[in-house]
């Protein structure tokens, strides 16, 4: 299988001392969609910023589709798009003009820029908006003019640094639904997400990164595998019956409607629910206390050093 | 698509958006100089001037339009990259250009080639008013646009460098203020150096502006208070020094990449 990105030995200290990377190693398979997570902090945005080279590295290599970046950077960015973060477009430029631009500074004549632009702004339902400048854009708008932007030149690799962040859950699901399709047309995808359920929903494999290091480096499906036990809530039509003991399922009383139990995975559920209802209880709504995913990273983080109680208090708020 | 024709797309994009910027704002941008120009003109020219006479053989005005033109195109081409650069690395669009496969020369070329315009067509605007107020002679039309075009250069790569070390929007009119302006003003826009004495007139030959300014009045008018030849020389090696430093401050990143 070709490698889109290849990362060795990369380090990062910055000019304060403070090491951001420590020597990681990356690869990333052509046409995968690729998570890398990791709490605020971990060095997710620095990794990016050397591949795109908005930050300059310390040690290591990097290589986009065998382009090694000290060797032939131009050759590596045309191979790339990015997302950044945070906004980073002129605010009082116009939409069609952000995007056209970018297709520009990439070499392309205008005439394909134009072209180019239309195809990706009508895409991301931006056509519309294509004469106003880009500040009178919602969040959500302007998210997917960053996308727009970075699809213009039609790079083999995209990078999005957060891109559903502050964005609303009916949007976020349409991008979703969009970057599956660029993904299935040839684009290999790599993905850094506050959200661990869209990294769960959307990418093959997975890169979990901490105190720049990674410590994790496998297929989602690998990962969550790992997970062997699952926690449930149960909401109950009459109260719980005080002193209930829910011990023999790992279980204990949230509030007078809810219980929340530990499984065993694979273990059945007809049993519990047998003896709740023997117990007096009926059960009305069952749901994951928390995503799969989340439950892995938390849990990941800790084994490794960082406070559990940050990385649940993290988790708990959606955010990792 | 060969890379040179990349290159060159890429060049005519950044510079379509450098003039489409300046003349978007055109009341910021083109207005201002020509506003205070025709004050100069109207205050040294007609209601100074007449009480001061000829100077150096030509009336006052004559004699202070080449400098007040230069005067423009070298605040202009300085004051359009500093502010489109600045404004570029503050907004943080400066990234759409970094992370581009285009060169650095490619983007050096960019935006100064939008300051020289810029600085071209202010020249231009405040020639036209000029000749409202008197006629201008053009003793030598290639040392003219010669020296036009290499000191629109220069303050553009001037207005560039500023631009990569200011950090704020305070750091952007230092230069200007405390700089270019007293070298402007100094540099024998208003005055023959032969009125001052020879202690003074020795000083003032240390100003570059001087040279600049006397080489532009040498093409209008065929006057000047010092060899023009020595001008071309001087600019010439200034835009190189600033072009080879705005390249080394480009590739090596520094105050643009972490």
């Amino acid at each position: 299988m070709t490698t889109a990105l290849a990362i060795k030995g990369l380090t990062k200290v910055y000019n304060n001392g403070f090491a951001a990377l420590k020597g990681i190693d990356l690869t990333v398979g052509q046409g995968d969609f690729f998570a890398l997570l990791g709490p605020n902090g971990a060095g997710k945005s620095t990794t990016i910023g050397i591949i795109c080279s908005l930050v300059r590295k310390s040690g290591g290599t990097v290589s986009v589709f065998g382009y090694d970046i000290d060797v032939d950077f131009p050759g590596a960015k045309r191979q790339l798009g990015v997302v950044p973060q945070e906004f980073n477009f002129h605010q009082f430029e116009k939409v069609i003009d952000i995007v056209t631009n970018q297709a520009g500074y990439y070499g392309l004549p205008r005439r394909l820029g134009l072209e180019r632009a239309e195809k990706y702004l009508r895409q991301l339902g931006l056509w519309d908006k294509r004469n106003n400048a880009a500040r009178m854009l919602s969040g959500g708008m302007k998210r997917r003019l960053m996308i727009a932007r970075a699809l213009v030149h039609e790079p083999r690799l995209l990078i999005l640094d957060e891109p559903t962040a502050g964005v609303d859950i009916e949007l976020r699901r349409s991008m979703w639904e969009f970057l599956r399709e660029i993904n299935q047309q040839g684009t290999t995808i790599i993905l850094t997400t506050h959200y661990l359920e869209e990294a769960e929903s959307l990418c093959r494999n997975i890169a979990i990164i901490d105190h720049g290091e990674i410590i994790e480096n496998t297929s989602m499906k690998a990962l969550l595998k790992t997970l062997h036990k699952e926690h449930f809530i149960l909401d109950t039509r009459e109260e719980v019956p005080a002193g209930l003991d829910l011990s023999p399922f790992d279980g204990h009383i949230i509030d007078p409607h809810s219980i929340q139990v530990e499984i065993e995975k694979g273990e059945s559920l007809n049993e519990l629910f047998s003896w709740l209802s023997g117990q007096g209880v009926t059960v009305t709504s069952m749901r994951n206390k928390a995503n799969r995913l989340e439950e892995l990273f938390v849990t990941l983080l800790a084994e490794k050093g960082t406070s559990p109680a940050a990385v649940a208090a993290r988790a708990a708020g959606g955010q990792a | 698509m060969n890379s040179w024709q990349a290159e060159w797309n890429a060049y005519y994009t950044l510079v379509r958006r450098e003039v489409r910027r300046f003349i978007r704002i055109w009341l910021q941008t083109l207005l201002p100089p020509a506003i205070t120009m025709t004050l100069y003109f109207v205050i040294f020219g007609r209601l100074i001037g007449s009480r001061i006479g000829e100077m150096g053989g030509y009336t006052y005005i004559q004699f202070v339009v080449p400098g007040l033109i230069m005067m423009a195109v070298v605040t202009n081409s300085f004051a359009n990259v500093v502010s489109s650069f600045f404004g570029a690395k503050f907004q943080r669009f400066i990234e759409e250009i970094q992370v581009s496969p285009v060169s650095n020369h490619t983007i050096l070329l960019g935006f100064v080639t939008g300051g020289v315009i810029r600085g071209l067509l202010v020249g231009a605007i405040v020639t036209v008013v000029a000749l409202f107020f008197t006629d201008l002679p053009m003793h030598n039309p290639l040392v003219t646009l010669s020296i036009l075009v290499l000191t629109a250069l220069l303050f553009s790569l001037g207005g560039f460098i500023n631009a990569v070390f200011a950090n704020n929007f305070d750091d952007i009119s230092i230069v200007p203020t405390f700089v270019l302006a007293p070298l402007t003003y100094l540099g024998g826009v208003f005055y023959s150096i032969d009125l001052l004495s020879e202690f003074w007139a020795g000083v003032s030959k240390l100003n570059p502006m001087l040279y600049i300014v006397n080489a532009f009045r040498y093409g209008i008018l065929g006057h000047s208070d010092v060899d023009v030849g020595v001008a071309f020389v001087m600019v010439g090696l200034f835009t190189v020094a600033a072009y080879a430093y705005s390249m080394y401050l480009l590739i090596t990143g520094k105050r643009l990449r972490q």
